[in-house]
């Protein structure tokens, strides 16, 4: 009997129920933890994904042929029995589940421990096989609670106000953005977003999820109408023509790499916050022992010490190689 | 510490030089006498003795976080820094402290003295009381190399903001022998007559590149012309009958070069000459190449055998004190004039030269001889404005480098890996092959010249398009060309290449260049024969 899931060059597959999870060459069948552009990409045949995470997904891939399921929902494809349960990555994201023959596995795509206050919170899943990613893991990353961040950034938005300067918070359009929205203390000033931050709060909306008031800060903006201002947007429009119509400002980008100094002074402007959608070495460590596996796959990341520490610890843990990229400072994975 | 500790968030935490120096100006006219003084110290690269070894700091970090060495070790080359990895691994902190810069520093001086046991104490003690930066800043102070995005020149002129003194005056007392623990801030930088050391150096004068040819410098009447030596820049005291030799990193060389103390022989106490360290060939009378300084650097004692075989005499071509009088202010052409008096009667056997001017009709004229520097084991020339002023630091307009173009070649990049610190997720490391016959011979590694965006693109590929990896390092497939630029080579039998290129850096990426157009071991060996 071949396993439940197997590690193809398409992707993460499953012979019992013939479809791929998240896989990076097109497919018949897809199943999709979330919507960033390196789980969710272009040219399968059919996805299958929460109903929470399709809008997004339309919204980025255009015409696709898709099906929802909700959270915590059974439904059988062949002879594997599959359901999506919370990830805690971003709105809508889930970690997906599959049952043949009494054996279970879960492929938990990206994943933070922590509950942001946006999205669903993540739920960990008793499993005999779990895929896990490591993007930090590492004992060097451990994430502050989000209200420490949250009054760190306050606070830089509120000196930037008062120097008369505009504040530009770096951060991925879908995910990030909406949870630092957030976090964000509208009494300091108004929230200005680009509009590729924009476009996805639109979509988040529309579903329901709660969001601040904020104002599109499209090309024919006046900047001079809107003092004191935080402007969110993706890290690559920091600096560009549009950001230095707005003056005197100051930059700040929000991202679990800003722990490392060295990386936070290459790429932070002025300010880095340490915020992550992923979880930290020690989300990543209870949420291995919470789920009760044996068989530990290590997916993408610091893949190979995270195993290593596993393995040394009575986990069965092997590295698997996949295209996902995790959290990248570069280029958003959902661009 | 905290006082020290939000000085140095406030400079890591901005990129702008007016907000760093404002920072440091505030706390340099607050700070208590003695934390003011370890400051200077620090920024200036005196930092205390390290009390305690790495090795230890190791161990003991990751015994405290929990977690097996290996895993400590694994992570530090990622975050680049030990005091940061450390740092980041320990539990959170679970007391403060409010004790002052100085008695940290104090008690960490103290350790020397103390059994291991003890030392291990102190220091897990402290990494209980200290959190966040204050944590990080402590780490930092054990382990030395105090780098943090302030110069020399950027505390300086944080001191001439904060005492009102001028900024050349400032740099000028905070050269040469001093230690926080027999100088007062007072003595430092307050009292009327700042020159009771006699090994005290003067700031050296740096130049600029000329990146565009000598045209746009204006009548050639105005410029004298010198060959750019290839050595190591060098200040020669000589005062009250001692002699001292200091390197542009204010470093006191001068028992690493115990050729020069015959220099007080030939010329008269009150003389201070800037110049090259080189090694001479007394056969031919001319400098040797690079290499042979190469085996001087870095030794702290000289053997006898090695002096006679790679004797090191300094090239001057400036005069900075004559007489005992600092003439930095005398316009250079006048400068030069007395250098080449006091020079004048030197015997074979002085451990002096002058470094000669250069005749020469006009830029094209110049142009030509700066084509045959390597001729002359210079690298170029170096341009001087002929009423120009000795200056502090590097200043354009004056003074101008005008190096010669490097030596290229095409390589191909076979294995790549990681960056430290500020690129540690980013593949910046890379060696790089010739052809030889069919196969690719690795010959060189080079690790700057591409952009930040470029970095990006070609990590992402390696993560595409590696085939094995080695620890850290990974092969990736033949298939991208790029142009190595450097400044010299020689042969090394320690390289299976057979040849060591110095300073060697990616100039260009040669997307438009196929893989079988790249160089071969046959071209190198050529530029082996031709300037090795």
């Amino acid at each position: 009997m071949s396993p439940t899931l197997t590690f193809t060059d398409r992707g993460i597959y499953c012979p019992a129920g013939d479809f791929y999870i998240d896989p990076w060459r097109p497919v018949e069948r897809a199943l999709i933890t979330h919507g960033h552009a390196d789980h969710a990409r272009w040219g399968h045949k059919s996805y299958m994904a929460t109903h929470a995470a399709l809008p997004v997904m339309r919204h980025r891939l255009g015409e696709i042929t898709t099906q929802g399921i909700d959270f915590g929902e059974t439904v059988q494809i062949g002879d594997a029995t599959v359901s999506f349960h919370p990830a805690g990555h971003v709105p809508g994201s889930a970690q997906i589940r599959v049952e043949v023959g009494g054996e279970v596995w879960v492929a938990s795509g990206d994943y933070k421990v922590e509950a942001d206050g946006l999205s669903e919170p993540f739920e960990p899943q008793r499993c005999h096989h779990f895929i896990t990613e490591s993007t930090f893991g590492l004992p060097v990353f451990r994430w502050q609670p989000q209200a420490v961040i949250a009054q760190e950034i306050n606070s830089w938005w509120a000196r930037c106000a008062a120097a008369g300067k505009t504040a530009f918070l770096g951060a991925y359009a879908l995910g990030k953005a909406q949870r630092l929205l957030n976090m964000l203390d509208p009494e300091v000033g108004p929230i200005l977003t680009h509009a590729a931050v924009e476009n996805t709060n639109a979509v988040l909306r529309t579903q329901g999820f709660a969001l601040p008031e904020t104002i599109a800060a499209t090309a024919e903006i006046d900047p001079k109408a809107h003092k004191g201002a935080l402007v969110l947007a993706p890290p690559s429009a920091l600096g560009s023509a549009w950001a230095k119509k707005f003056g005197s400002q100051e930059t700040a980008f929000a991202s679990g790499w800003m722990q490392l100094r060295g990386v936070r002074r290459r790429r932070a402007g002025d300010r880095g916050f340490v915020i992550s959608d992923h979880a930290d070495w020690n989300g990543l460590l209870s949420t291995v022992k919470e789920t009760g596996a044996e068989h530990i796959y290590v997916t993408h990341g610091y893949t190979d010490i995270f195993a290593r520490y596993l393995s040394e610890n009575g986990w069965q843990a092997e590295v698997v190689p996949t295209e996902f990229e995790g959290e990248t400072l570069d280029a958003e994975p959902a661009a | 510490m905290n006082r020290f500790a939000a000085l140095f968030n406030a400079i890591d935490q901005s990129t702008k030089t007016t907000v760093k120096v404002a920072a440091l100006a505030d706390y340099f006219r607050d700070a208590p006498d003695q934390d003011r003084m370890w400051t200077i110290a620090l920024f200036s690269g005196r930092r205390p003795k390290r009390a305690v070894t790495t090795t230890k700091l190791r161990e003991w970090a990751a015994e405290q976080a929990g977690i097996p060495l290996w895993l400590f070790e694994e992570s530090y080359p990622i975050v680049g820094d030990l005091a940061e990895t450390i740092a980041l691994v320990l539990p959170p902190v679970e007391s403060t402290s409010d004790r002052s810069l100085s008695d940290w520093i104090t008690q960490l001086r103290s350790l020397s003295d103390v059994e291991d046991a003890d030392r291990k104490t102190a220091v897990l003690e402290a990494w209980t009381q200290l959190g966040g930066t204050e944590r990080f800043v402590f780490n930092k102070l054990i382990t030395g190399g105090f780098r943090m995005g302030v110069s020399q020149k950027l505390m300086t002129r944080a001191l001439a903001k904060a005492t009102g003194k001028p900024e050349a005056e400032l740099a000028h007392r905070l050269m040469g022998n001093w230690h926080p623990d027999d100088t007062t801030w007072e003595s430092l930088i307050e009292a009327e007559d700042a020159s009771a050391d006699a090994s005290r150096p003067y700031p050296f004068y740096l130049a600029y590149a000329l990146e565009d040819g000598p045209d746009a410098l204006g009548a050639r009447e105005d410029w004298r012309a010198e060959w750019k030596w290839d050595g190591i820049r060098g200040q020669l005291i000589l005062r009250d009958g001692q002699h001292f030799v200091w390197s542009r990193g204010e470093e006191l060389m001068t028992d690493r070069f115990p050729e020069l103390a015959r220099a007080v022989d030939f010329l008269q106490p009150g003389t201070v000459l800037d110049g090259e360290l080189l090694v001479w060939h007394p056969q031919t009378d001319s400098p040797a190449s690079f290499n042979a300084l190469q085996r001087r650097i870095g030794r702290k004692t000289v053997p006898k055998k090695l002096l006679v075989e790679a004797p090191v005499v300094l090239h001057a071509y400036d005069l900075l004190e004559w007489q005992g009088a600092d003439l930095r202010d005398t316009p250079f052409a006048e400068r030069r004039a007395l250098l080449e008096q006091a020079c004048a009667d030197l015997p074979p056997e002085a451990p002096v030269r002058l470094s000669p001017q250069l005749d020469f009709d006009d830029w094209d004229d110049l142009g030509e001889i700066r084509a045959v520097a390597r001729d002359e084991n210079a690298e170029g020339l170096m341009l001087k404005r002929a009423d120009s002023p000795y200056l502090v630091g590097r200043k354009k307009g004056d003074w101008w480098k005008w190096k010669l173009d490097p030596l290229t070649i095409d390589a191909v990049m076979i294995y790549a890996q990681a960056g430290h610190g500020r690129r540690a997720n980013l593949f910046t490391d890379f060696t790089f092959a010739v052809w030889n016959g069919n196969d690719l011979l690795p010959f060189t590694k080079a690790y700057s010249g591409l952009t930040d965006a470029e970095f990006r693109e070609i990590t992402k590929w390696v993560r595409k398009n590696t085939l094995q990896r080695f620890g850290p390092v990974r092969q990736v497939t033949p298939h991208h060309v790029f142009e190595i630029a450097f400044e010299g080579i020689q042969a090394s039998p320690r390289h299976k290449s057979g040849v060591a290129l110095r300073f060697p850096r990616m100039s260009r990426w040669r997307q438009d260049k196929p893989l079988q157009e790249a160089n071969t071991l046959e071209d190198l060996n050529d530029m082996l024969r031709i300037y090795g």
